[in-house]
């Protein structure tokens, strides 16, 4: 019997920037200073488009220009009734019962799910991330949902990173700022999150405040306990003259279930967002929010 | 050709735009005409397949006016963000307007459709890979403003912010998306007027920007900004954003409960 397909995101994947106290300390004084002006109120969050989901298992293309990636664990929140999974091959049958009289303060939340999610490195927070967050095949999905029940108390989870088998970080999610029932509320106070979606609580920093960062060739492997562990290896990108629209690359395209492939894609230097002025919040305010 | 998505008698219906009417295509009641009236609009867009939601990139100061009132030096590059499905709503629809917010304004935007996965495009063949445009009004609510990967979500994302519509209208019928007239209307009155052709960034160069180093796949959409003009709307003011050739989308703001 063939092992069942890889777990792919149905909806809209969330993440949130800064949800870890030891990279939260390390940005106080400069969160007080221009362009940021104050530590954030709301959850910060970004999103990871579809073309960045990579399955469990698939290389991960890495921009022609870009030295390195950062690995960025993380832990998402899938939303959803668990029994919209039970057809999934890629979801555990049988432990479909044990969502059954969940809490309140999860409440629509299927199961869990280890991501990598990478992104070029940024020094400036100030502006949205896409072309450091959202090249093609810059999210690694776990290969299975695991119900919450399951994993019991989330806050006594840690994840470990390990890149080509040598142990680089651990995450311990007791030392999330919101946790994930307070960063659900709090992103739910503006925002629904549709079945299929993922809400991720946010990745760690190193003590120093940079992230474990992987070149090509190298093997990334996420795990924590009760999950699969999310293995993916970095490949340098076909070149832009390379394979037409389409071609194949990586170890789990098989599937027609994932769709397309996520083509390695044109490189972009990976520089801080240009300066778009700082006289915003002192304009007329006549003009589009920018 | 105008293509619309409703609800009517039940059900969920692709239509077109026939003679001031909703030609529908389901099968069932093919053919049969409906009055504009007489459906509920929903965002002129069809479903994603399995494992792909839809892509929705939106641009901050894309207009030349607003750099110039603003005194900004035009960006060197796309100010980008992203939004999700989730905040998207429907033609003639309801926008909730928060307790206790001060600011709370429309942007009216030309929203571009892609038709074809696109990857690595050029500028010269990028208008090949739109479907089709419709009109977008992504709201923004200025108090929850912050300076973290901004605009914000909080401020970008919010249900029912995001009305699109009321028609896709295909892209073979819109030869130069960038010489539009845009406007916008409160409670009758003309609020915004711009023009596409003040794009900082234009349509194909936006195309080629994204697809450089992500790819874009059918449905996937690009609100490309909107020109100076925003006021603040209050609870039970019609707002009309319109777009020659597009369409014109009717939204009107409603307070929160």
């Amino acid at each position: 019997m063939t092992a069942p397909p890889p777990f792919q995101p149905d909806g809209t994947v969330y993440g949130t920037l800064l949800n870890f106290r030891c990279e939260a300390a390390l940005w106080a004084d400069r969160a007080a200073e221009p362009p940021y002006k104050g530590a954030p109120r709301a959850p910060v969050l970004y999103i990871k488009t579809a073309n960045t989901f990579t399955a469990a298992g698939a290389a991960i293309p890495l921009p022609a220009r870009a030295p390195e990636v950062e690995v960025g664990a993380s832990v998402g929140l899938v939303f959803g009734n668990f029994k919209d999974f039970w057809p999934l091959p890629s979801v555990d049958r049988s432990l479909f019962a044990m969502n059954s009289g969940l809490t309140d303060t999860l409440a629509g939340v299927a199961g869990l799910v280890l991501l990598n999610d990478l992104s070029l490195p940024h020094t400036s927070y100030y502006r949205p991330p896409v072309k450091f967050r959202n090249p093609d095949g810059f999210l690694g999905v776990g290969p299975r949902v695991v119900p919450l029940a399951a994993v019991g108390d989330l806050a006594a989870l840690t994840l470990t990173v390990r890149i080509n088998g040598e142990l680089r970080q651990t995450v311990p999610l007791s030392t999330l700022v919101r946790d994930a029932a307070t960063l659900l509320a709090d992103v739910r106070d503006f925002q629904t999150l549709l079945p299929g979606d993922i809400l991720m609580l946010g990745t760690d920093c190193l003590d120093d405040g940079t992230r474990p960062r992987a070149q090509v060739g190298d093997r990334i492997e996420i795990s924590a306990p009760g999950f699969q562990p999310l293995v993916n290896t970095i490949v340098r990108e076909v070149s832009a003259d390379g394979p037409p629209l389409g071609a194949k690359q990586g170890a789990a395209e098989s599937g027609s279930l994932f769709g397309p492939s996520n083509p390695a894609q044109a490189g972009l230097e990976p520089r801080a967002s240009a300066p778009l002025g700082g006289s915003e919040d002192t304009a007329v305010p006549s003009v589009g929010v920018p | 050709m105008k293509h619309a998505r409703i609800a009517w008698a039940g059900g969920i219906h692709d239509a077109i735009e026939a003679d001031g009417q909703l030609e529908l295509l389901t099968p069932a009641f093919k053919g049969r005409r409906v009055g504009f009236d007489d459906v509920i609009w929903l965002p002129p867009l069809a479903p994603m397949p399995a494992h792909r939601p839809r892509t929705v990139l939106a641009l901050g100061l894309n207009y030349a006016d607003h750099a110039k009132e603003l005194a900004f030096k035009a960006p060197d590059e796309p100010l980008a963000f992203l939004k999700s499905a989730a905040s998207l709503t429907g033609h003639r629809g309801f926008t909730v307007r928060p307790a206790g917010v001060a600011f709370m304004h429309y942007e009216c935007e030309l929203a571009v459709v892609i038709g074809r996965e696109a990857r690595r495009v050029a500028k010269a063949d990028a208008l090949d890979f739109v479907a089709g445009y419709t009109v977008a009004n992504d709201y923004a609510i200025r108090d929850y403003l912050e300076n973290w990967y901004r605009p914000n979500l909080k401020v970008k994302n919010r249900d029912t912010c995001t009305p699109i519509g009321p028609w896709l209208v295909d892209a073979a019928d819109i030869p130069d998306p960038m010489a539009l007239a845009l406007r916008t209307t409160v409670n009758g009155t003309v609020t915004q007027q711009g023009h596409t052709r003040d794009m900082i960034f234009d349509v194909p160069t936006l195309i080629e920007y994204f697809s450089a180093f992500m790819t874009l796949y059918p449905g996937d959409l690009i609100l490309t900004g909107t020109p100076d003009g925003v006021v603040d709307c209050r609870p039970g003011d019609v707002i009309v954003t319109e777009i020659e050739g597009v369409g014109a989308l009717v939204n009107t703001i409603t307070a929160q409960g």
